[in-house]
């Protein structure tokens, strides 16, 4: 019987467990789903009963009754509480929504927050400065994820992934979500909630994995014809698989770069053209 | 003696003005109610279209990873099934009620203005021609909300776009024309004694319509001049790379968009706010209250726009102000299902179809308004928006709300309109598939939503169960459309072969009750004095007071002729 209840209640209730923020707004919409039950409840009973109480009889006599102000005024106040209260327990939850915790101890030695001067104040981090920063940058209609780690000042030698973002547990991960041609959604159900990744505006957003593992998700603002495939997954490991998995990243990419200049002087040569288009 | 006697002056008309005959008659038609007609046949027309659009989208996703349709086509079916709904269905069915009873409910003989009302149908019709003319080219494929860039030039090319924006264009002038009219004749044009506490609810439903029609339609139009202008000439308010902002087209769309959401709903609150005390044959519990919610919606309606954009990049103020205001307005809501329950409590309930669509309505609301409130929490919002959650939410509050009010409205005035009665059983049948379709095809689409399905996707993976709940919602969209095909035959049945209904077949309250039906072309003959909210109640009384005390034993009780009356 309460695995059949706890059952049921998933089947109506968000995912989450990846990440302590889809936690939260786990446990605050199930408060909600709970006060939302006894509601439908007693609104459609009292509609039922009301249907079948008082449908046409022999020798009824309707009540001709035009209001009651004191009833009315009951319920309005009634309704009002019950918001109220939403009001308070969502306040409530809220911090541990938006605000990041720090990493736990096993997860990634990051060294600093990295220097960086954050030029806005929705950007939330950790209390104590140090988190792992990626940059989600939408596209139709793929993901790209932007890892710190770039040597030269303007960053462009940073690393980066496609479609799967790979991070190390226990570790913050703070995201600035972005978008180059039109709006997309970032959304990962298990790691929290999903914010729009509008051209001209950067959102920002965090998550926390402990267990290792694969979470998926899918771009979720109408994108254009290719929205449908405009997957996302994020894939945790462990702190020091991360460290092997972004230098090997860095190495593939650097020697990509190398194999693309050679083979753009080899096409110059060839073609006799005087100039190549971004070497 | 000669005496001159002056010629008494006398009017003579050199020609009678010949009726116009046939399909003409139509065509060149400033009566309110014929319009009223057309605008009702017309955006029924549509609904079947957008509704065969929504089938195929079932179909679809019927099965996971399903190749009946390309994305392009199921992107061009959304975006026309949500664009047909709200403004070639929802929003001018309304206006079509309203036309016909309006006038009638107050005591007029037409609209303030008859031909600039037939100009506001004619101007629909323009808008869903225009439409509906791009499927023959290249339908519009950003969705009904069109968001910037994804509709800009760049990025959807095609004329179906700039069809949209016309569409917009034709219908909202409609509307707003539709809306200063319905406004000038509720002002200037009730019957004697039809104080503001006496005007029916549907009458004030159709007044708050009207003026959130007059506020929220010029938006909408200024932000689709906006996108036609950054479309072909060369400006730059919704381009990021040229100083203008993606962002301000969702403020400026949803600061219309969510007043339309109560522009589509308020007149449906309106007809239930009529056939309820009808059929439970006890006064509407709390007019006031209703009245006053209703207005107080309207108002509140213009502050919760942001609560589309929680998932935007927005200042924290605004998350939070924008749930306040979204919380505040589900209290005048939620007051209203009460008012409802209480004006069956302690009647005498009489299950005709009206009345079975009107608590059919109640029940489906409720979901609606109940999955609007986690909605209202921007948190909890973060995980539910863009996903089948809220394309269930979205269907309970406007097939709950409009639609099966709808429905109510054309089983309670059809009589009316046409004189003749519709089948009960045909139309018990058809509510009972209807209701039973709604919450097979909506229910699911809650659990899809929490699942991670979001909306708009023309394919899934079957992970979960995904293909199952798919599969239910499928069989319940069918289920709900051959819910409305009976009672499209129910209607072509009755309009042949239908039982007379008499002026007063419900014995109702409202004064377009006290004419023939169909009324004549002047509506009255005799505009009756209206001495409560319920004038028809009044006067059956009188005609009973004196019939009895003349003995003439129920020779008037039928009130045909106004001048039997007096009243």
């Amino acid at each position: 019987m309460g695995h059949l209840i706890s059952s049921t209640l998933a089947f109506f209730t968000p995912r989450s467990g990846g990440s302590p923020n889809a936690n939260a707004i786990d446990s605050l919409y199930k408060i909600t789903l709970y006060i939302a039950i006894v509601i439908f409840v007693a609104v459609e009973g009292a509609l039922i009963y009301a249907l079948v109480r008082f449908r046409k009889r022999k020798g009824a006599v309707p009540a001709q009754i035009r209001g009651n102000t004191r009833l009315e005024v009951g319920w309005t106040v009634g309704a009002a509480v019950v918001l109220i209260a939403l009001v308070v327990l969502t306040f409530a939850k809220l911090p541990s929504i938006q605000n990041p915790s720090n990493s736990g101890p096993a997860g990634e030695l990051l060294a600093s927050d990295g220097g960086v001067l954050y030029a806005s104040a929705e950007r939330r981090p950790p209390p104590n400065g140090k988190s792992l920063n990626i940059t989600v940058t939408g596209q139709q209609y793929i993901w790209r994820f932007t890892y710190p780690g770039a040597t030269r000042p303007d960053g462009l030698d940073a690393p980066y992934s496609y479609e799967e973002m790979v991070v190390p547990t226990n570790t913050t991960v703070t995201l600035d979500v972005r978008a180059i041609d039109v709006v997309h959604a970032w959304w990962i159900p298990e790691l929290g909630g999903k914010l729009q990744a509008v051209p001209g505006y950067d959102n920002y957003t965090w998550f926390k994995i402990e267990r290792p593992g694969v979470y998926r998700g899918q771009c979720a603002v109408l994108c254009g014809r290719g929205h449908a495939r405009m997957i996302a997954a994020v894939r945790a490991v462990p702190p020091a698989q991360f460290d092997a998995w972004l230098a090997k990243q860095k190495q593939l990419i650097a020697e990509a770069n190398l194999a693309a200049k050679e083979a753009r002087a080899k096409l110059a040569t060839q073609t006799g053209a005087g100039q190549v288009e971004n070497p | 003696m000669a005496t001159y006697v002056a010629p008494i002056p006398q009017l003579s008309a050199r020609r009678a003005e010949r009726e116009a005959q046939g399909w003409t008659s139509w065509i060149t038609t400033t009566d309110h109610k014929r319009i009223g007609i057309m605008y009702m046949v017309t955006t029924f027309v549509f609904f079947c279209l957008g509704g065969v659009e929504a089938l195929m989208m079932r179909l679809q996703l019927g099965a996971p990873n399903n190749t009946l349709v390309t994305p392009q086509t199921y992107n061009q079916l959304f975006t026309m099934h949500g664009t047909t709904m709200v403004f070639l269905f929802v929003v001018p069915m309304m206006a079509g009620l309203a036309n016909y009873f309006v006038p009638l409910m107050i005591g007029a003989r037409d609209m303030a203005f008859p031909r600039l009302n037939a100009l506001s149908f004619w101007l629909l019709l323009a808008g869903g021609v225009v439409f509906y003319a791009s499927i023959f080219f290249n339908p519009p494929e950003a969705g009904w909300t069109s968001y910037v860039p994804l509709s800009g030039s760049t990025y959807s090319p095609s004329g179906g776009q700039d069809a949209w924006i016309y569409l917009v264009h034709l219908t909202g002038l409609a509307s707003i024309l539709g809306a200063v009219n319905f406004y000038a004749t509720i002002a200037n044009m009730r019957a004697r004694g039809m104080s503001w506490g006496r005007l029916p609810l549907f009458v004030w439903t159709i007044l708050t319509y009207s003026v959130l029609i007059i506020f929220a339609m010029p938006v909408i139009a200024a932000a689709v001049t906006m996108l036609l202008t950054d479309r072909h000439f060369g400006t730059h308010f919704f381009d990021p790379a040229n100083g203008g902002s993606a962002l301000l087209w969702q403020n400026l769309f949803w600061f219309f968009g969510h007043p339309e959401v109560y522009i589509m709903v308020l007149p449906g609150f309106g007809l239930v706010s009529e056939i309820l005390p009808v059929f439970a044959r006890k006064p509407i519990f709390g007019y006031k209250a209703i009245a006053a919610s209703t207005v107080a919606i309207a108002f509140l309606g213009f502050l919760t726009w942001a609560h589309h954009m929680f998932a935007a990049p927005l200042p924290e103020a605004i998350l939070v102000f924008v749930m306040l205001s979204s919380f505040l307005i589900a209290v005048p809501t939620g007051v209203k299902m009460l008012n409802w329950i209480a004006t069956l409590w302690r009647g005498t309930i009489e299950f005709k179809t009206p009345l079975l669509f009107c608590a059919g309505f109640i029940a489906l609301f409720l979901i609606g308004g109940i999955t609007g409130i986690f909605l209202a929490i921007f948190p909890v919002d973060w995980q539910l928006n863009e996903t089948y959650f809220v394309v269930a939410h979205i269907h309970f509050v406007l097939v709950g709300g409009a639609v099966f009010t709808i429905f109510a409205a054309i089983y309670y005035w059809f009589p009316k309109i046409t004189g003749k009665m519709l089948s009960e059983s045909l139309g018990r049948l058809s509510f009972a598939l209807m209701f039973v379709g709604v919450l097979a095809t909506f229910m699911i689409q809650h659990v899809m939503g929490l699942d991670g399905m979001p909306r708009r996707v023309y394919e899934y993976d079957n992970v979960g169960h995904l293909q199952l709940y798919n599969l239910i919602s499928t069989v319940g969209s069918f289920i709900l459309a051959v819910g409305v095909l009976v009672t499209i035959v129910n209607v072509a049945r009755s309009l042949k072969a239908g039982v007379e209904a008499g002026p007063d077949p419900w014995k109702a309250n409202t004064l377009e009750w006290f004419t023939p039906s169909p009324p004549p072309a002047n509506n009255f003959d005799v505009v009756p004095l209206v001495r409560s909210a319920e004038p028809m109640k009044d006067i059956r009384r009188e005609v009973e007071r004196r019939s009895a005390g003349s003995g003439r034993a129920s020779a008037v009780t039928v009130p045909t002729g106004a001048r039997q009356i007096g009243v």
